[in-house]
C-alpha cells in the first residue's frame, strides 16, 4: 500500500524513528523548560552536559568496568552534582540581572567543557557497545527495530512524566511551582527556596546527562554530540512556550515525528523544519503552544 | 678596540654580509609556512594539530639533513572550516606576516576561498585535506598544489573494486553540500562505467546525528551498495546505525572518504570487512612505520593520509625554495612541480599543471577483528592503484589551464 508514493512500510518506520528522536528532544527540552521556569536562567550548557553524561557513562565503563545500568544512574548524579556547584558559585549570582548574563555564562560554559573534552578524547569520539541486554531487534513486519531503541522510547517517556507527576502533583512540585510564581512569599512562608533552585538547577543538569547515557550506544560520544543538537531542542523549547512542562514533552515528541515525515517527503529540509515551525509559532503564538502570555 | 679584536669584528661583517647575500632572495630572511585547518571542529582529528605537528617535523628534519641559510618560521591557525575565516586568516598572514605558504586547508570551501586570496596576493597554497575535484579542474590556478587525494581518486579506488567485485547496485548516503555532492557524482560516474548501477540517493543535511531515517530509505531501494557520500562524523555514525538497524551485513556499506582515525573510533567490529581508499597506510613499508612511529610517539594516534601529506608536501616545498635559491612565487612552483616526489609517502609523485600531485593510491579493506594482532593494525592493502590509474587523466581536466 502507498500514501503519496511512499509505502506505508517506509512511512512507519519513519515515524516510529522519529518518535524515538523525539523521545530525545522531549527529555532535554523538559531538562531546559524546568530550569528556565524556576531560574529564569537559559541554560546553553545543556548540551555540553548531555555530552558529558554520555562521555562519564563511557568512561565509567571502559576505565572502570562500570556497566550501562548502573551508569543510568551514576552518570546523571555526578552531571548533576556539577550541575549543583555550577549553580551555587556562579549562576546565583546571575538572578538579579538581565537573562542575557544567564545565557552568556552558561554558552561560555558550554564552549569550555567541550574544549576539555576535546582536547582529553579528540574529537572522533568513542564507540559505547549497546548493553547486551538490549542487543538484537525484532522484526516488526514494516521494519527492523533495534531493541534498545525502543527501550530509549520507554526510559524517556517514563522519565519526562515521571518529572512531569512531581512537579504537577507533589506537595514538592507545589512549593516548585510557587517558588516560580511568587519566591518571596515562598520564602516568608518558611521554605528554602535557594536550595530549592540549587536543587531543580541539579534535576534539570541530570536530565540532560541521563539523555546523554540513552544515546551513548547510538551516536558515537563525541565532545560535540551536544552542541549538534541543542539547537534543535531549543526551537522545541520555544515552541512549547518557555518553561511549560508538558508542552515541552508533547513539542518533543510531536517535532520528533514531523521531521520524521519529512524526511521521507523531502529529506533536505529536515534540518530546517523545526525552525520553520517556530518561525510560524512565534508569528501566532508568540508565547509559544503550551505557554501562558 | 685590539688588532685581534678588529679582525673578529670584521670577519663576523663579511660572514654576516655573506649570508645576507646568499639571503637575498628569500624575502624577510626566512620562509614563513601558514597552517591554515580545522583545529577543533570535525575534521581536527584527522587534520588539526596533527597536520600541524607534521609541518614541525618536516621542518626540523629539513634543517637537521639539508642544512638550509635561511630561517624557517611557522603560524597556524583554526579556520573552523568557515570559508570567511579562512580566507581573512590567509589575508592577513600575507600582507602583514609576509606568510610565503598557506597549507592545509581542510574542507574544500575554505581550500577554495583560500586559493582565490593566494592567486591575488601571488603566494603558493598547498591543499592536503580538502577532498574536491574542482580544486584542480574549474577553480585551478597556477599557485595551488592539490597534494594527498581527491574525491575522483577515492571513487575511482572503492566504487570501482566494489563494482567489480559483485556490488552492482548502489544507493547514495550524501552530505548536502559541494564536497558530498562531488563525492556522490565522481562515484556515481565509476559505477556506472564498471557496469553497476545507481538505484538512487538521499542527501542529508550536514553535520547531521540520526541517519536511521536515510538509512531505512536506503534499505528500501534494496540497493546491494549503500555509498557513504559524506565523512567524519557523519560517516562513523552511519555506519554504526547501519549495525544497528540489521541493514549490514545484508547490504554493504561503502565509506568513499574514510581516515583510519574514523576506524579507530569506531572499532573493527561494525566496520571489518570495508573497503576503503587511501593515499597512506603507517603499516605498508619500513620507511612508513618508521616515519609513522615517531609521528605516534608525539600524537599518540597514527598519522592520517592527511597528515602524512602534510609532512610530504612541506619538506617538498622546503626542497623547492632551497633549490631555486628563492621564496618568489613562480620560481618555487616552477621547481615543485619539476621535482618528482621520494620519500616515504610517495615514489615518483609528481605536480602536473593543474595543481594535482600524482602518486600511488592504496585499495585496502578492513581487517577483522581476529586478524588484527596489534594497535592500529587496521587494513590489508588488496591493491596498489598506480598514479597514472588513480587521479583524473589531464585529457578529461576542466581546468583553463590545461591547453588542450
Amino acid at each position: 500500500m502507498e500514501i503519496f508514493g511512499i509505502s506505508t512500510a517506509l512511512l512507519g518506520s519513519q515515524l516510529l524513528i522519529g518518535l524515538i528522536n523525539g523521545s530525545f528532544y522531549a527529555i532535554l527540552s523538559l531538562g531546559l523548560a524546568i530550569i528556565f521556569g524556576l531560574l529564569n536562567i537559559i541554560n546553553f550548557a545543556h548540551g555540553a552536559q548531555y555530552m558529558m553524561g554520555a562521555f562519564v557513562a563511557w568512561i565509567a565503563l571502559t576505565r572502570f568496568g562500570i556497566n550501562y545500568w548502573v551508569a543510568l544512574i551514576v552518570a546523571p548524579l555526578i552531571v548533576g552534582i556539577t550541575g549543583v556547584l555550577i549553580e551555587r558559585l556562579m549562576l546565583r549570582r546571575l538572578y538579579k540581572l538581565d537573562h542575557l548574563y544567564g545565557l552568556l555564562l552558561t554558552f561560555g560554559l558550554a564552549l569550555i567543557f567541550e574544549g576539555v573534552f576535546r582536547d582529553q578524547f579528540g574529537i572522533s569520539g568513542e564507540s559505547y557497545e549497546v548493553p547486551e541486554l538490549l542487543s538484537g531487534g525484532v522484526n516488526l513486519g514494516f521494519m527492523f527495530l533495534p531493541i534498545y531503541r525502543g527501550w530509549v522510547i520507554i526510559a524517556s517517556l517514563t522519565v519526562c512524566f515521571g518529572t512531569w507527576y512531581m512537579i504537577e502533583r507533589t506537595k514538592l512540585g507545589a512549593y516548585l511551582r510557587a517558588g516560580t510564581e511568587n519566591s518571596a512569599m515562598v520564602q516568608a512562608l518558611g521554605i528554602n527556596v535557594p536550595l530549592l533552585i540549587t536543587f531543580t538547577y541539579g534535576y534539570g543538569v541530570a536530565l540532560a546527562a541521563f539523555a546523554g547515557v540513552l544515546a551513548a550506544p547510538i551516536f558515537q560520544v563525541n565532545p560535540l554530540m551536544g552542541s549538534n543538537l541543542i539547537i534543535v531542542v531549543f526551537a522545541v523549547v520555544v515552541i512549547g512556550g518557555m518553561g511549560s512542562i508538558m508542552g515541552s514533552i508533547l513539542t518533543g515528541l510531536g517535532l520528533g515525528l514531523i521531521e520524521g515525515l519529512t524526511r521521507v517527503f523531502y529529506p533536505e529540509a529536515s534540518s530546517v523544519v523545526v525552525f520553520v515551525i517556530m518561525v510560524i509559532v512565534l508569528l501566532l503564538r508568540p508565547a509559544g503552544l503550551f505557554g501562558k502570555s | 678596540m685590539s688588532s685581534r679584536k678588529y679582525a673578529r669584528t670584521a670577519c663576523a661583517a663579511a660572514l654576516a654580509a655573506l649570508s645576507f647575500g646568499v639571503q637575498a632572495q628569500i624575502s624577510g630572511g626566512s620562509v614563513k609556512i601558514g597552517v591554515l585547518t580545522d583545529l577543533s571542529g570535525t575534521y581536527s582529528d584527522l587534520a588539526g594539530s596533527g597536520a600541524v605537528l607534521a609541518t614541525r617535523m618536516a621542518i626540523d628534519d629539513f634543517i637537521a639533513n639539508e642544512k638550509p641559510s635561511f630561517k624557517i618560521e611557522v603560524v597556524t591557525a583554526d579556520h573552523q572550516n568557515k570559508a570567511d575565516i579562512a580566507s581573512n586568516k590567509a589575508r592577513e598572514w600575507i600582507e602583514r606576516e609576509n606568510v610565503d605558504t598557506v597549507t592545509e586547508l581542510v574542507t574544500t570551501s575554505t581550500a577554495l576561498a583560500v586559493m582565490k586570496v593566494a592567486k591575488e596576493k601571488d603566494r603558493i597554497v598547498i591543499m592536503n585535506g580538502p577532498a574536491s575535484t574542482p580544486i584542480t579542474n574549474e577553480q585551478c590556478n597556477d599557485v595551488s598544489v592539490h597534494y594527498t587525494y581527491d574525491t575522483y581518486a577515492l571513487a575511482n579506488g572503492t566504487a570501482k573494486a566494489v563494482t567489480t567485485q559483485g556490488g552492482k547496485s548502489w544507493f547514495f548516503l550524501t552530505a548536502d553540500y559541494a564536497f558530498g555532492h562531488a563525492l556522490e557524482k565522481d562515484s556515481s560516474a565509476v559505477v556506472t562505467a564498471n557496469g553497476g548501477k545507481v538505484l538512487g540517493a538521499v542527501r542529508h543535511p550536514f553535520p547531521g546525528s540520526d541517519f536511521s531515517s536515510f538509512l531505512l530509505k536506503a534499505q528500501a531501494s534494496g540497493a546491494q551498495v549503500i555509498g557513504l557520500a559524506n565523512a567524519g562524523a557523519d560517516t562513523t555514525n552511519a555506519i554504526k546505525q547501519a549495525a544497528e538497524f540489521g541493514i549490514t551485513p545484508k547490504q554493504s556499506l561503502a565509506g568513499l572518504l574514510m581516515f583510519i582515525t574514523d576506524i579507530h573510533a569506531l572499532g573493527l567490529k561494525p566496520t571489518q570487512g570495508m573497503f576503503l581508499t587511501t593515499g597512506f597506510y603507517w603499516d605498508r613499508t619500513d620507511e612508513t612505520r618508521a616515519w609513522s612511529k615517531r609521528f605516534f610517539e608525539k600524537q599518540k594516534k597514527m598519522p592520517t593520509m592527511v597528515q602524512a601529506g602534510q609532512y610530504s608536501s612541506i619538506y617538498h616545498y622546503l626542497r623547492a625554495v632551497k633549490a631555486a635559491g628563492s621564496d618568489d612565487t613562480s620560481k618555487v612552483m616552477a621547481m615543485m612541480k619539476k621535482t618528482p616526489i621520494n620519500d616515504f609517502f610517495a615514489k615518483n609523485g609528481q605536480i602536473r599543471e593543474d595543481g594535482r600531485m600524482v602518486h600511488d593510491m592504496y585499495l585496502v579493506q578492513v581487517k577483522k577483528q581476529s586478524e588484527s594482532k596489534y594497535p592500529w593494525d587496521y587494513y590489508t592493502i588488496k591493491a596498489t592503484i598506480p598514479a597514472a590509474e588513480a587521479f583524473q587523466p589531464l585529457a578529461l581536466s576542466r581546468c583553463p589551464l590545461i591547453k588542450k
